[in-house]
């Protein structure tokens, strides 16, 4: 135990710190500096002479406003926030009773069901968005006009389906861990099944739907190739973001480009800030990855 | 009687929206997905014609699609390496280590996974920028301008870029995973590993590794599985696949010929092998890792 003043131990001590700092630092720099250059008028980033890592000259908070304004990110940062909150909406309101009843009804065909979303675990969404875009045209087609597809309602609806596998997943593995007795007491005292499960059941259930909105939070707040395959005018931050980053690079107005990039980051940065300790703790519970 | 079909009745209206979606939405495409492979398909034209295996059998003559599979290789195999190397390093240090900080420390590490890969993709676009980038300024100032380089246009460096960038996104999460193996690790095995004179570096490889091999051998079929999906998403934003197909990735070369070219046949046979490939693979890591597990 009292081997602290070892010089060996000093030595590791400070491989170790080495080690932590320099990882710590090639994630800080990187992200603050895109806040900084943010700032950064475009004389600031091209030609000879100029400094990345130099302050801005003056704070050119312009920048923000042609971002928002000209390259649109206001209007896809309001189409993220809508699709982010139906999509959470509806995949609770899908995914929690259906979990439920999995995880504590016996009834025929229950294990299949397990099976089934189960393997649907293993789907991930890269293999079957182009699928998905083709079904969506073919019934655009037979309805005569455009309403599936570049559909704001529909996108949400589609990342919560992907999304559903994991959530009940997830749910159903809590709602196992529940004590028995709860529903039997609540029946005997006349509670129909539905109001069982709405005033009893689901309020208990309560850490690991806190899980499944964080993680589904960040999934469908950064999600792009969905987004990028099937919207056009609707588009969401993430997709906005890229054609802006193709935009502006060729007509190199880079200040513009990193003032998009903090307006797609700030939000999950602050989340992050608030719920890490829950994120991180949440992510052994699922420990699984999209 | 009545109690028993009002329960029937509840358990199909709480399962009936969510095996309708996802039927809809995740199970029909993945059908279609296999059908379609065996389909020439235009988009123009808007005819479909069956050609049985001869979409495959194109596939295996495909060069572009050969070299996706060499590079998309290099990449798991790479990215498992460095990222479990540093990932349990990283864990070990944090979880058994005796300094300040570590919260502060585990909170930042973490933070890539956080980030949409677009916004990740940006990042290292100022990073590698050749002119004005961060990496090559730095160097330039620590005076070893002999290793500058055109990091996403030359192409023996270029795909070395992606999987850097891979590796800088995948260690806080797969750290956090190896983190939680550790906290499950009884303290007196330590106590006792240390009163045996055993030392910390000897420590680590005889009881913490050990312990953790289960840890270890799910988080394998991750890094192959999520590999293959996130080197896709990286291309496709940082590079899709250039210069020259130097990092050309198997779904992103899907990508391209299904929903770019409108070879939707072909594109889903690609998937089709892909999501074979995939699944071969990580059988085949899960049967060389079966070994005899150390019970805690």
């Amino acid at each position: 135990m009292n081997k602290h003043k070892k010089p060996g131990n000093i030595v590791s001590k400070v491989v170790i710190y080495i080690a932590l700092i320099v990882l710590a630092i090639s994630i800080i720099v990187p992200v603050a500096w895109v806040f900084m250059a943010s700032f950064k008028q475009n004389s600031e980033f091209i030609g000879k002479g100029t400094n990345p890592w130099a302050l801005p000259k003056k704070w050119f908070v312009q920048n923000y406003q042609v971002a928002f304004q000209d390259a649109q990110m206001g209007e896809f940062l309001f189409n993220t926030i809508l699709v982010t909150v139906l999509a959470l909406v509806l995949i609770l309101v899908i995914a929690l009773p259906a979990a439920y009843v999995l995880s504590r009804f016996k009834f025929r065909g229950n294990k299949i069901l397990n099976i089934i979303f189960m393997a649907g675990l293993f789907i991930n969404v890269n293999y079957i968005v182009v699928p998905i875009f083709l079904m969506l045209s073919d019934w655009d087609t037979a309805l005569g006009f455009q309403f599936f597809l570049d559909n704001r309602f529909i996108l949400a609806l589609i990342y919560a389906s992907c999304h559903l596998p994991f959530t009940i997943y997830l749910l159903s593995s809590y709602f196992k861990t529940l004590p028995r007795g709860f529903e039997e007491a609540a029946y005997i005292d006349g509670c129909s099944y539905f109001k069982t499960m709405v005033k009893i059941m689901i309020p208990m259930a309560k850490p690991s739907i806190i899980t499944v909105l964080l993680f589904n939070f960040l999934t469908f707040w950064n999600e792009y190739i969905i987004a990028y395959t099937l919207m056009d005018e609707h588009g969401t931050l993430a997709m906005g973001l890229k054609n802006l980053m193709a935009v502006e690079r060729t007509a190199t107005n880079y200040g513009i480009m990193y003032a998009g990039l903090v307006i797609v980051m700030l939000p999950v940065l602050i989340f992050y800030i608030c719920v890490q300790k829950r994120l991180t703790e949440g992510m052994t519970l699922g420990g699984l990855k999209g | 009687m009545n109690r028993a079909k009002s329960q029937r009745r509840f358990v199909l209206a709480c399962l009936a929206p969510a095996v309708i979606l996802v039927a809809i939405f995740i199970f029909y495409p993945t059908i279609n997905v296999f059908k379609m492979s065996l389909f020439r398909m235009g988009a123009i034209t808007n005819t479909s014609e069956f050609v049985g295996l001869s979409n495959f059998k194109t596939l295996m003559e495909d060069k572009n699609f050969l070299e996706a599979m060499q590079n998309t290789i290099l990449i798991i195999v790479l990215v498992m390496i460095c990222t479990i190397v540093l990932a349990i390093l990283f864990a070990a240090l944090l979880s058994r280590g005796k300094f300040k900080g570590k919260n502060f420390f585990r909170v930042i590490f973490y933070i890539p996974n956080i980030l949409s890969i677009v916004v990740i993709g940006g990042i290292f676009g100022a990073i590698y920028d050749p002119s004005n980038g961060l990496l090559n300024t730095f160097l330039e100032a620590i005076h070893l301008d002999g290793l500058t380089h055109k990091w996403m246009g030359e192409p023996d460096i270029v795909i070395y870029s992606v999987i850097f960038a891979l590796v800088w996104q995948a260690i806080g999460y797969y750290m956090v995973m190896y983190m939680s193996g550790m906290s499950a690790i009884p303290e007196d095995l330590y106590e006792a590993a240390s009163l045996d004179g055993s030392s910390e570096i000897h420590t680590f490889f005889s009881v913490t590794l050990p312990l953790i091999w289960t840890n270890i051998r799910t988080t394998l079929t991750f890094y192959i599985i999520s590999t293959i999906n996130l080197s896709f998403l990286f291309v496709q934003i940082m590079t899709d696949g250039g210069p020259n197909g130097k990092t050309e990735v198997f779904l992103n070369y899907m990508y391209k010929q299904a929903y770019g070219n409108g070879a939707y046949g072909y594109g889903m046979a690609i998937g089709v092998v892909v999501f074979l490939f995939s699944f071969i693979l990580a059988a085949i890591v899960n049967k060389i890792t079966d070994r005899e597990v150390y019970e805690m």
